[in-house]
């Protein structure tokens, strides 16, 4: 049975110039100890979708229309504050993109690591605060007990996404959910803090949702990825597969319009016009308008993910009747580049 | 022929309480008519605080700048805004260059007005002219900045630097805040500016694909220091300096690579405001020996017009760019 089961989660807001439909009918599961990567552009419902589930997103505007998210048991859609409170930051716990956002700058370092021990374990300072030297080690702060007594902006952004990393993991959770943690470094800190998530994964057999924009990321971290558009997932799949083998066109058009798809100075291949807002309700694809493998039926047809391989999953009507990728559209793509 | 702009022996510092920042430490550079010239480095190297100096809005602390034969530092301000038409920069966040309180007519129209590009009775149809050649509808002249998408945005920012006909674009971070597919769009948008204007292109980006994909030749900034120059192939794929073959490196792929390899930088780059004695990178580089940390490495050329700032270049082994 997978840790986390999600069906047909829909959340909403109810603005003033419409409903928007943020997460528009979304279902996945999560294996114990398995990263699932959910890849979008921004808008697309990624993380929106990640904090319904959570009890994270602000409500008004935000609502929950309809589904369930059971883990282990419980449906995290319908239970109570309090056990919800039991299970957010013990169980279940998140690193977000802004490290700086995230620490409160007038807090100890060390204090803020062991505070989700201190509220959901019995435990002394004294152990609280060796489990936050030591995890803070693992993730390569050197003289970790020192830098427990600093504040927050006496960190680099790298150090502040390790502390982050540890403040989510100091509870032992089983699941965490990493939106964007590395967007805002480096690519050698990023290099660094993701081979940490890895390894920290593999020894605490760890279940992580990564959300992030980068595919380049998304391919070195994840088995099975989600592709989402417009609050919807349009596709799914082993992770190798979707990026080497896309079978929804938004996923392809994506991998086309990265520049190491192309030869230096080559024109890049962008999509055309921009998401919907998700206030006008569509008929058929979401991605329709854009597309350059639409037929009249998709702007009309209503789609769903449909299974077209063994653990690949697509939304795109023509993919599901073996029209596409034809023979017109070529078989160049990003991952071959 | 003359490159257009020359930079040369840069030095940028900020006082600060704390002592002084060392933003850029002699930096040396040129860029040619329709070249682009590629910066790249991580936060806090400088790079930013370099393109800034070179239009002027930084004051440079030493070092000279050129542009198109003439010194720009101590020119009289009105020799100096008679020459700004032509050395134009755009800038990351769209939305903080523009004027929320103008419509996108104004915005444009501004600048012509000021500079008398234009006559006056024709400044609306080069307004239009402007909105057509970065790909925005006439019809949304009369809107604000708020009502339009960040790619758009960063549309008008450069229908804006174009309206004075520059003969140089400095472009600082063009396309880090915009998803991948509208990053395609604006990048497309600059190489064919570039290509039809002939238009001169200092372009600073911290992503290797995006500076790899529009350069003709590449610089690579660490603290201050350009520590490795030279045609963008040839710092791509055979980079020399143990920097550049770690930043490389460190960019996630698409295809995993069979042979794993967990060779990564460790540490953050040094503070500029104490930057270490020697050569920057050392107290991080896997090569670096004992006089590595006494003297700073200048950047000398190990042939084809490729610059390497690193003594032990040969030691290191070639390792490019894979995607």
């Amino acid at each position: 049975m997978p840790l986390l089961e999600v069906e047909d989660l829909r959340a909403y807001f109810h603005t003033r110039h419409g409903v928007v439909r943020a997460v528009d009918g979304v279902s996945f599961h999560l294996e114990a100890g398995e990263t699932l990567g959910i890849a979008g552009e921004s808008g697309c419902g990624k993380s929106v979708s990640q904090y319904a589930m959570l009890g994270l997103m602000p409500t008004p505007p935000g609502r929950i229309e309809s589904g369930t998210a059971h883990f282990e048991g419980i449906d995290l859609l319908q239970c109570d504050a309090r056990t919800m409170r039991k299970i957010r930051g013990k169980r279940i716990s998140m690193v977000f993109q802004d490290p700086m956002t995230a620490l409160n700058p007038y807090m100890r370092v060390g204090t803020q690591i062991m505070e989700p021990l201190l509220l959901h374990e019995r435990c002394t300072r004294a152990e609280a605060q060796s489990r936050a030297t030591t995890l803070l080690e693992t993730l390569g702060i050197q003289d970790a007990e020192a830098r427990m007594a600093m504040y927050p902006h006496e960190f680099s952004g790298g150090m502040r996404q390790r502390v982050l990393i540890a403040m989510a993991l100091i509870t032992k959770p089983q699941m965490l959910i990493a939106d964007e943690p590395t967007t805002a470094l480096d690519v050698t800190v990023q290099a660094q803090i993701l081979a940490h998530l890895r390894n920290l994964q593999q020894a605490m057999n760890l279940s992580v949702i990564l959300i992030t924009h980068d595919l380049g990321v998304l391919s070195g971290m994840c088995r099975r990825i989600l592709v989402m558009y417009a609050g919807r997932i349009v596709e799914s799949g082993d992770t190798q597969t979707v990026l080497q083998a896309p079978r929804h066109p938004y996923t392809r058009a994506l991998l086309a319009a990265l520049p190491a798809a192309h030869r230096p100075g080559e024109p890049l291949a962008s999509i055309l016009g921009q998401p919907p807002d998700c206030i006008a309700p569509f008929a058929g694809c979401a991605f329709a308008p854009r597309c350059s493998a639409a037929r009249p039926t998709c702007h009309t047809t209503a789609c769903r993910l449909e299974t077209i391989a063994p653990g690949h999953a697509t939304a795109c009507l023509r993919a599901q009747a073996g029209e596409w990728p034809g023979s017109e559209e070529g078989v160049r793509h990003a991952a071959s580049a | 022929m003359p490159p257009l702009l020359e930079v040369d022996n840069l030095h940028v510092q900020f006082p600060v309480r704390q002592g002084m920042v060392h933003a850029v430490s002699g930096v040396s550079l040129t860029v040619h008519n329709g070249e682009t010239l590629g910066l790249v480095g991580e936060s806090g190297c400088g790079k930013s605080t370099l393109a800034r100096s070179i239009v002027q809005l930084v004051p440079p602390t030493a070092g000279e700048i050129h542009f198109d034969g003439q010194t720009l530092q101590g020119l009289a301000p009105a020799t100096l805004r008679k020459l700004r038409p032509r050395l134009q920069m755009i800038f990351q966040d769209p939305y903080a260059s523009l004027n929320p309180r103008k419509t996108v007519f104004d915005a444009l129209a501004e600048p012509l007005r000021v500079h008398a590009i234009v006559p006056r009775p024709e400044i609306p149809a080069e307004v239009g002219k402007l909105m057509d050649q970065v790909g925005l509808a006439r019809h949304f002249s009369r809107k604000f900045p708020h009502e339009f998408s960040g790619g758009q945005r960063q549309r008008i920012a450069i229908a804006r630097a174009l309206a004075l006909r520059p003969q140089m674009l400095i472009a600082d971070e063009p396309v880090s805040a915009l998803d991948i597919s509208v990053q395609a769009q604006i990048l497309n948008l600059l190489a064919q500016l570039a290509r039809e204007k002939g238009l001169a292109m200092l372009l600073i980006s911290h992503d290797l694909s995006v500076v790899k994909h529009m350069s003709n030749r590449i610089a690579v900034m660490y603290l201050g220091r350009i520590v490795e120059l030279g045609p963008a192939t040839s710092v791509m794929q055979t980079p020399r300096h143990p920097y550049t073959q770690a930043l490389l490196r460190a960019v996630p792929r698409l295809t995993p690579t069979t042979t794993a390899e967990e060779t990564f930088l460790g540490g953050d780059p040094p503070s500029p405001l104490h930057p270490p004695a020697g050569c920057p990178f050392h107290p991080r580089c896997p090569i670096a020996m004992e006089d590595c940390r006494a003297e700073s490495p200048a950047l000398l050329s190990i042939g084809n017009e490729h610059e390497v700032a690193c003594p032990r270049w040969e030691k290191s082994p070639a390792d490019g760019f894979r995607h």
